[in-house]
Formats: structure tokens, sequence, C-alpha cells
């Protein structure tokens, strides 16, 4: 990749990432771990004519990425879990309002306060799960921090893509480790704006789909007035409770994103001949299922691997396939056991599913890992 | 000549969902009015709201407008004012809308002076869902959730503005339409943040619990039990007890957070060029 070498901390690359993919506003409310990119974007943002502020609360934080996305601009807010829980209600308002932006959620241990400046990965199943009603979900989950910065910059693509809000996943570990990576020059990298209409505002309808199942975003003070609701609407925008209205548009949110996991699906699959212990790993705990698996080879055990990068929507297919050729799947996560439902649920039974679950506050080591291996073979 | 106010609401979208009665259209009208006098381009200008009876307001104008989450009004348009400081926002919210679950974001816009309208729809109660308390419920008096009277004492909507730092403070009622519309203009021609706590009425859960009379009769209260801030210089604490005081009890300069934000732009940017 064409490009500049830096030594970046994950939050680093976050920050550059949301630059590159063209944010031009942040939101936020300083939390542990994830405070870094509030405070780099809040010296860059102003340098190219963007807009850093520093909300109240982090409910707050979510409501105003929303409205600045809702006047044209790419939009970023970043956190960790207790802010994740205020900024819920408002991520359901950019899913029905079809409102782009990127959320990072910088994970550390607990529920609650929990611990602060450990890493943990327990709110995986918030990030698909956590604001009420059905909703679609887009939640990436980097492992690098070169990652980072690249996946950032998909955040932003899908969001914009999809007109949708995107999650980015990262932990305390990754957030805050230091790597060589190479910033890439201008142009390497696509960068995707949402579409914005083409007819003249008398004809503009905000939620027509006449063109595609995501509708042309027109931003607030080009010309194209028109109301923005949390009420279920109709092509108009306005609140509407007819079932024949309600059911379609609900069904359309959620295949926004099944009808486009071409661009949205994205993992690593790893495999080796003979394999019969396969091992699901995300974020920092990829990294250790990695280590694990070249001292497993080293002692003569092939061990397939999987490793989600968009983690909602799951990968079922290579999850699935691994399943077929191995007798056990090892699931290490910083949690007591979330994704393993996940990966249970789509390999129909095909093969033994065991957790590596740590929330102690240390990192999955590479040896915790390799203990269950060499206990399953 | 009669105003016409077809100019301003958006075609089709009439019966509003208000009771009959209800003076949130008052309010509503006092808006539009003021909208008219002072000129804004429709097209410039976003009106956000929150959730609540008072929150359904901007689905009825023809401008670019928002309904957002309950009590979120505030947050979400400095999001829409920060990234575009040229747009004319203007946000409407119920009482419980803007100062229980937005009393946060409302003492905070109030703190950063940032250049917005706050009108807060002030009918002492909880109205869309069925009449619980408010932050401005009377002590002593009844709701759904009061049955033997409110145990709280309301906050004073001016005081606290003024506490917090907004810049232009007013109360009007929908007695006083026409002060009231010029309050609102005079509050969204003034460069900061402005506050218009609009005395209002909700008779079918306010008014019939609490005996209030019909809804004209409500709507009369105000003119007895209201004094103008001149008018109040002249009366004794004994003539004034009881009474509301209405007008314009702040209107001062003072830096504007977009202005002051594009100076750290400005400073940011020669920072830049100054290596
Ligand atoms: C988070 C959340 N909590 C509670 C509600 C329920 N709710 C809807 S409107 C409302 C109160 C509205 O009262 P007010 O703001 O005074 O407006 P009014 O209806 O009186 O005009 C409440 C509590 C909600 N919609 N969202
Ligand atoms: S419930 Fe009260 S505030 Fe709501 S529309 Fe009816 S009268 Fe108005
Ligand atoms: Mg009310």
């Amino acid at each position: 990749m064409k490009g500049k070498e830096v030594f970046f901390q994950g939050n680093e690359a976050c920050a550059e990432g949301a630059l590159y993919a063209g944010c031009r506003f942040f939101g936020g409310y300083p939390i542990t771990p994830s405070t870094e990119i509030a405070e780099i974007l809040s010296n860059r943002l102003p340098k190219i004519g963007g807009a850093f502020i520093q909300m109240e609360d982090e409910i707050a934080a979510m409501a105003s990425i929303i409205g600045a996305s809702l006047v044209g601009k790419k939009s970023l807010t970043a956190t960790s879990g207790p802010g994740m829980s205020l900024k819920l209600e408002n991520l359901g308002f950019a899913c029905i309002t079809e409102v782009p932006c990127v959320i990072v959620n910088v994970m550390r241990g607990g529920p609650s306060t929990g611990l602060p400046t450990g890493p943990g990965q327990s709110d995986v199943m918030q990030a698909k799960w956590g604001t009420h009603g059905d909703h679609p979900a887009v939640v990436l989950a980097p492992a690098s921090v070169q990652e980072i910065f690249n996946e950032t910059v998909r955040a932003f693509n899908l969001a914009e893509r999809l007109r949708t809000p995107v999650i980015l996943l990262t932990d305390e570990i990754i957030g805050h480790m230091r790597e060589k990576i190479v910033i890439p020059e201008e142009g390497v990298l696509e960068i995707w704006d949402r579409s914005r209409p083409d007819c003249s505002p008398e004809e503009f309808l905000p939620y027509d789909t006449s063109k595609g199942i995501v509708p042309p975003m027109a931003d607030f003070g080009s010309g194209y007035r028109h109301h923005v609701t949390g009420l279920n609407h109709d092509a108009s925008g306005f609140p509407t409770n007819k079932p024949s209205l309600v059911q379609p548009e609900e069904e359309r949110l959620m295949a926004k994103v099944t009808e486009n996991l071409d661009i949205i699906e994205k993992y690593e699959h790893l495999k080796k001949d003979g394999a019969k212990v396969g091992i699901v790993a995300y974020g920092s705990s990829a990294r250790s299922a990695k280590a694990a698996i070249k001292q497993a080879e080293e002692e003569g055990i092939p061990v397939d691997f999987v490793r989600p990068i968009t983690l909602w929507p799951y990968p079922t297919e290579p999850t699935l396939e691994m399943a077929g050729k191995v007798d056990v799947i090892i699931v290490p996560e910083m949690n007591l056991g979330q994704m393993i439902d996940e990966v249970q649920r789509c390999i129909l039974g095909k093969a033994r599913v065991i957790g590596v679950n740590r929330v102690d506050g240390d990192p999955i080591t590479p040896e915790n890992i390799l203990e269950k291996i060499r206990e399953v073979v | 000549m009669a105003f016409n106010y077809d100019k301003y609401m958006r075609p089709g979208k009439l019966p509003h969902i208000w009771c009959p009665g209800c003076a949130h259209g008052i309010v509503m009208k006092s808006i539009i009015r003021a909208l008219d006098r002072v000129g804004l381009d429709k097209d410039r200008t976003v009106i956000v709201s929150g959730i609540g009876c008072a929150s359904r307001m901007p689905g009825y104008v023809d401008f670019n407008t928002l309904h957002t989450t309950h009590g979120r009004s505030l947050a979400f348009a400095t999001g829409v004012k920060m990234a575009d400081p040229s747009l004319n926002v203007i946000c409407v919210a119920g009482d419980g809308d803007s100062l229980a679950i937005g009393g946060n974001h409302f003492i905070h816009a109030c703190r950063r002076n940032i250049d917005i309208t706050m009108i807060v729809f002030n009918n002492n109660i909880y109205g869309m869902t069925g009449g619980q308390f408010s932050p401005t419920t009377p002590h002593g008096k009844l709701a759904s959730t009061t049955p033997y009277g409110n145990p709280d004492y309301a906050f004073d909507v001016a005081e606290l503005s003024m506490g917090a730092g907004a810049t232009y403070v007013s109360r009007g009622t929908v007695y006083h339409a026409i002060p009231l519309e010029r309050q609102i203009a005079d509050g969204i021609t003034h460069k900061g943040f402005s506050v218009i706590d609009a005395l209002c009425t909700c008779p079918t859960t306010y008014g019939r619990r609490n005996k209030l009379g019909s809804p004209i009769d409500m709507i009369l209260w105000f003119k007895d039990n209201t004094v103008g801030l001149k008018a109040a210089q002249k009366l004794s604490p004994e003539e004034l007890e009881g009474k509301i005081l209405t007008g314009v009890f702040r209107n001062d300069i003072k830096p504007e957070y977009c202005e002051e934000y594009q100076k750290i732009i400005e400073m940011a940017q020669g920072a830049v060029a100054g290596g």
C-alpha cells in the first residue's frame, strides 16, 4: 500500500481513518479507553474546517452526530461500555431514520463501571441487539492497528452506502497498543458517499425506494425540505401506523443488510490439512488465537481458524464449512460466552463448541488457548 | 387582513393530533407568525422537537423538520447547528420533554449560548402519556401520578434559563398571543441561546383533573393571574402574591458558541499555516 509509515496507537489509527474517510464532525463525551479519539479529533477537525464538540453526555453526543449527518456531514462518536449503553436509544433513531454515522466502542471489562482500564469483549451482543426494536446491525471488529485504520474507513463507507449507523468494536488492548502501520495516500482506499437525490425538491420523497433498497438522502438546508421522525413512517417520511406500510418498511431496513452481504461481510479463514480442531476468534483475542495456532502447529497439531472482521452480520458460511471438517471448535473471548452462541447457531450441530473465557481484566493468552487445544486433541 | 397560515403549513397534514381545546395550536400559530415576521428562508430553517404532544408540531409546518427522541431535541439541534452555523435552528418541546428527561441538554445549551431558539410549550403536565406530573406542575396539584397532590416543587423556567446562561429569556402565554409572537420573533433574531417559556394549557389531562373549568376558562386564567414585568414594578409584594411574571427577563449580548468555534477553526488553521 502506497502511503506514509507511522507508529500509531489503535485509537490514533481510528481518528486518522475517520479523517481519511471524510469525517467532518465528532460529538463525544470522555471515557476510558476511548478518549484519545476525541482528543485527537478536537485538534485535527478544526484544521480542516470540521467541527468537534464535547457534549454533556453520551446521549447528547449520539444525538449530535445524527443532527450533523442530517446536514450532510460524515459524523463520528467514540465511547466505551457505559457510554455505549447511553447511546442506544438514539442509535435506534439513526436506524429507523436511516441516518449514516459511525459509533466506536473501545470495549472495557465488566458490567456497569466494571474495569475501566481493563480490556473486555462483553459488548458484542449489545452491539447487535442493544437498541430496542428490530433493527439492522452492521458491526466491525478489527484486530490490529492497521486494521483499525482500514475498518474505520470501511465503517464510514458502509454507513454512507447503506444509510445506517455502523459500529466499530475495538477493545482496550488494540485501542492502546502501538504498531507500525501505513497511512495510505489519498485515493488508495475507495471512499463512498451517500447518494443524494437527482429529482427536483418538489418530487422528492425521503424514503423513495423506486431506484433501489437504499433511498437517496437530501441534506437539511439544501432545498429538499422534508420531515424526519423516529415514528414508523411511509415513503414521504411522515408517521404512519398502517400495517401494510409498517411491516415492509421494517423488513426493508433489515434487507439493506442481508441484500448487501457482498460489501458487508469480511473475514479471515485459514485452513490446515487434517485439522480436527478449529478456532473462531475476533478482535484482540484473535491475536492470541493466531499465536496459539502457530505453537500448536509446531507441536504437530493443525488448527483451522475463522476470524470475523465484520462481526455482525456474522459470517455463517466459513464457520459452517469449518464445522463440517473439525470435531471441536474453540471460541476464545473476553466475556463469559457471547459469540459462542452465534457459532453454535450456525454450525447445525456439526461440531462440539467450547469456550475459553476471561473477564478478569487480563487478556486471553496464547497459552490459555493452547491448553484448550491440547486438552481436546 | 387575516394572516395566511397556509403559506407555512404542509398541505394535507391536518387535522392535527391535538385534542379539541388544546392550546398547543395557539403556540404553533404564534411561532408561524413569528417566522413570517422575521422572514426566515424555509429552506434554511430547521425545526427540531422531542417527543410529546407539543413535539408533534414540526410535522405540520413546511420547513426542514426533525422529530427526535424524548428530551433530546436540543442535542440533535446542536449537531445540526454546529454542522452548518448558517442554518436557523428552532426547537419546540413540552415542559416534560425539555426540563425533565431533557433537563441536562437544556442547561448545557443555555450555558453554551449556542444560537438556537427553544420554545417550551409549558402546559404543566405530561399530556401525551395521560397526565403525569412534570417539572412545572405546581406543588399540590393533581396528576395521574400525584393522586394525593404533587409533593414536588416546580421549576421556574425563566430563572432556570438565566441561571444556566441563556442570553434571551422571556415568558408569554396563549392568552397574550401577540406578545408571545413578538417574543418568539425576538428570540429567533437574537444571536445566542433563547428560551421562550410559552405558558399553555392541557384541558384533557390537567384541567379536568384539577377542575380548572373549560378550555377557554383555562386560557382566561392567564389574563387574571399573570403580570407583565413592567407593570409588576409598580405593584407591592402583596399584590404580586400568586401572580406569574411575563415579558422579557433577559436580552443580553454574549459571545455565541458557533462564532467562538469559528475562532478556533481560524486559530487551528493559522497554526497549520504557521507550521
Ligand atoms: C425515553 C422515553 N421515555 C418516556 C416516553 C414516554 N413519553 C412520551 S411523551 C412524554 C411526556 C410528554 O410531556 P411534555 O413534554 O410535557 O409534552 P406534552 O405532551 O405535554 O405536550 C413521555 C413521558 C418516551 N417516549 N420516551
Ligand atoms: S393531551 Fe393535552 S397537551 Fe396533548 S393534545 Fe390533548 S390537550 Fe393537548
Ligand atoms: Mg407538557
